[in-house]
């Protein structure tokens, strides 16, 4: 429980699940609520804290001796439980273990490393969109578009072998699952995680990898005695739990926000360098990583109130981001805001290491289709795919007119 | 040549909280480009710390054991020095500085000139030397260059690394930190060349061991020194700082110059004190940028012509000689012109 240090005020309680069905579903009116209710609101259903301002949301990803990570960053305390699976060296550890593997990967993915991947991904992306539009005009952006193209490229860069790149959805799915509590969504993913551990483990292996690609690159890291041998697959890892899923569905939500606000595809059209501001606007608005804990590392004082030693926050980025407090018009998608600074990759010390590449991979498919198609709209109804931790789609058919 | 660093304490990293400050903190980072001295403390014979601090409070950026700033002095010299605090404490920077006998007047001035409640400009920080994992460390110093190893001690101490520590310097008296080295006892060894004569690397070093890592910093006699008594190690095992000879730091200008937008082709003048990422954004040349520190990587631009000064946390000594690229939010123009992929 909180203490107060302010008598006369108390600390806002909300029994609301917000890993309940109907909040996955949608949960601008619970992330609304929350905003409302103060700066800091105790959870009682999980006992934990909740952050869904931007002030304070940003304020504790950038603190992170404050609110540490290794005790997970779900709502699991690894402190008292054990984990699923051995922590990430990278999302799931503080300074100073997370310093090296954080150096390593950075540098992999960094933009000046990606450079030599450009040309072959904008090549990728417009044989991927003349295959999908020659085959109609009519189609479902989700498996058509937004999971084929980064299980087609991603895997690639990351020196996969072909076989078995049907189990990194469902494998980021359920790790993603796993942040929340252990609901049904976790239950569905439970008998298959002994057999999808087993093969990523295998994937992270330096003879798994193609001798070029960030998998490789990683294990040269080792090679120079950057990190330990022991480190280099769980940085694999880190790049297979968290590569696919998260990207795929934030192309979702660019190409739904362009199919929903056509004035905003026609600016794009005009101006196709606008794509990689699309991209960043649509992480802001629909926030793909809706929620991360932390775990408060003493008596930590927020406004009146003090966050206990040892327990949980749970921050809203989603809400963060559409928080009007920071936000002019938060809830529109609008190429002539600037995004900067949203926090849906996080941000401080384990921001996304990964946003430059979901950058390049959506900027790619972007810009070919602004190429060829004059129009999109959603030609049925769109179906939510749910997860804890993801804001996600299932299917969203659209249709195109060609230009 | 080195020019200069120091430190605190064995600063050991406190788990610990920087209670309101969290949720009290701005949403928009403080500007760390311009910080104050908030202390300035003798620690040894010709040795002295300096704390810095945000103007205005609040947190300065991250920084990892091994990291330098470059520091502008009011004077307009550059230099650069190892960061030797406490990273949990995230609202103050401490470097240490020998005041050098044939230097160029920066270490003499921060000694004589520079008080207590003087702006200084700051960039980085950035680490050339970071502390890789192992399970054995072997920290070499000579005199001044013990400043980036105490945080690499107090790193090892929390991870529960074995290590050992040998520290030479002239005489003991201008030798830092040894009330704070007293501390680890038998790990480490103090040894005043004028009780002790040279180091006895060999002797310390020992037989190639693949489990340890050697860190070294120190005068240049005493890096080839240790490069010669490491030969037989692998040459990754070996990790050693040697600072840019004082005075290469790059030219800080005071004065606008031109961005030119090669894609654009509009040219917008940059003021001091305004962003080059502000500065294209007025012209109407949106850039998306993310922490406006330097450090995420967002604002990245193809440099193609001029020369940048880059003041980020990203790109390592052979990045930034190429000059290829720079990131906006923080770095700024060395030449009159600069030509971005824009
Ligand atoms: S915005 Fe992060 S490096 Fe410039």
């Amino acid at each position: 429980m909180t203490a107060t240090l302010d008598p006369g005020s108390t600390l806002p309680t909300d029994d609301v699940d917000p890993f309940a069905h109907e909040v996955l579903e949608d949960p601008l009116p619970m992330q609304a609520a929350l905003r409302e209710a103060g700066p800091m609101v105790y959870l009682s259903r999980y006992e934990v804290y909740a952050f869904a301002r931007y002030e304070q949301v940003h304020a504790a990803l950038v603190d992170w001796q404050g609110f540490q990570s290794a005790a997970g960053v779900g709502l699991s305390n690894f402190r008292h439980e054990k984990p699923w699976r051995p922590p990430s060296l990278l999302l799931e550890a503080d300074p100073p273990r997370h310093d090296a593997p954080r150096r390593v990967l950075t540098k992999v993915l960094s933009p000046r490393a990606l450079r030599r991947l450009r040309d072959g991904w904008a090549a990728d992306a417009e044989a991927l969109v003349d295959e999908v539009l020659s085959s109609g005009t009519e189609f479902d952006a989700v498996p058509d578009l937004t999971s084929a193209f980064p299980l087609r490229v991603f895997p690639d860069a990351v020196g996969l072998p072909p076989q078995g790149r049907e189990n990194l959805l469902p494998y980021g799915d359920h790790a993603f699952n796993a942040f929340g509590p252990a609901n049904d969504l976790v239950a569905k993913g439970a008998p298959r995680v002994a057999e999808l551990s087993g093969w990523v483990a295998e994937q992270c292996r330096r003879e798994s990898l193609a001798t070029e690609g960030f998998g490789a690159d990683i294990w040269a890291a080792s090679d120079r005695g950057d990190i330990t041998p022991e480190m280099a697959p769980l940085v694999v890892r880190s790049l297979l739990t968290a590569g696919v899923d998260t990207t795929v569905h934030g192309l979702s939500a660019v190409l739904y926000a362009f199919a929903t606000h056509p004035e905003q595809w026609q600016r794009l059209r005009e101006q196709p360098s606008l794509a990689r501001m699309a991209f960043d606007e649509a992480v802001r608005w629909e926030s793909p990583v809706q929620t991360f804990f932390r775990t408060a590392t003493t008596d930590v004082r927020v406004g009146e109130h003090v966050v206990p030693d040892g327990s949980k926050i749970l921050m809203f980025l989603g809400a963060a981001n559409r928080d009007p407090r920071r936000w002019a018009d938060p809830d529109a998608f609008d190429l002539s805001r600037d995004p900067s600074g949203h926090v849906g990759f996080g941000m401080g010390i384990h921001q996304c290491a990964g946003q430059h590449v979901a950058r390049l991979e959506v900027e790619a498919i972007l810009t070919a289709l602004a190429r060829r198609v004059r129009s999109i709209e959603l030609a049925g109804p769109t179906v939510r795919h749910h997860n804890n931790t993801l804001r996600a789609w299932k299917s969203i058919p659209v249709r195109v007119q060609l230009a | 040549m080195l020019d200069t660093r120091t430190d605190d304490g064995p600063g050991t990293p406190r788990a610990g909280g920087t209670a309101g400050a969290a949720a009290q903190a701005t949403p928009v980072p403080p500007d760390v480009a311009t910080l104050r001295v908030t202390a300035k403390t003798l620690l040894a014979e010709g040795v002295l710390a300096l704390d810095l601090a945000a103007p205005g409070g609040g947190r300065l950026r991250d920084w990892t054991p091994g990291s330098h700033i470059d520091l502008t002095l009011p004077n307009g010299m550059t230099r650069q020095y190892s960061l030797c605090g406490d990273r949990w404490d995230p609202s103050t920077y401490r470097v240490g500085v020998l005041r050098e006998q044939v230097g160029r007047g920066g270490s003499a001035y921060v000694h004589d000139e520079l008080a207590v409640g003087d702006l200084v400009g700051v960039g980085g920080p950035r680490n050339n030397f970071p502390l890789v994992p192992a399970e054995r460390y072997l920290f070499v110093a000579g005199g001044i260059g013990i400043t980036p190893l105490l945080p690499m001690i107090g790193q090892a101490e929390l991870l529960g690394a074995d290590w050992r520590l040998l520290y030479g310097g002239r005489q003991r008296a201008s030798m830092a930190f040894l009330d704070d080295l007293a501390a680890y006892g038998d790990r480490v060894e103090v040894r005043p060349q004028e009780e002790f004569g040279l180091l006895d690397l060999a002797g310390f070093l020992g037989e190639p061991d693949p489990d340890a890592r050697v860190y070294c910093c120190g005068p240049a006699p005493l890096l080839a020194a240790l490069e010669a008594a490491t030969s037989g190690w692998p040459p990754h095992a070996v990790r050693t700082e040697r600072f840019v000879a004082a005075g290469t730091g790059a030219p800080v200008r005071t004065t606008p110059f031109e961005v030119e937008l090669a894609r654009t082709g509009l040219t917008v003048t940059v003021e001091p004190g305004v962003s080059v990422l502000d500065a294209v954004a007025t012209a109407g040349v949106e850039v998306l940028s993310s922490c406006r520190q330097g450090i995420c990587g967002t604002c990245e631009c193809g440099v193609l012509a001029g020369e940048p000064d880059h003041r980020d946390s990203l790109l390592d000594d052979a990045e930034r000689a190429a000059g290829d690229t720079m990131y906006i939010c923080v770095s700024r123009s060395c030449s009159d012109r600069l030509v971005l992929d824009l």
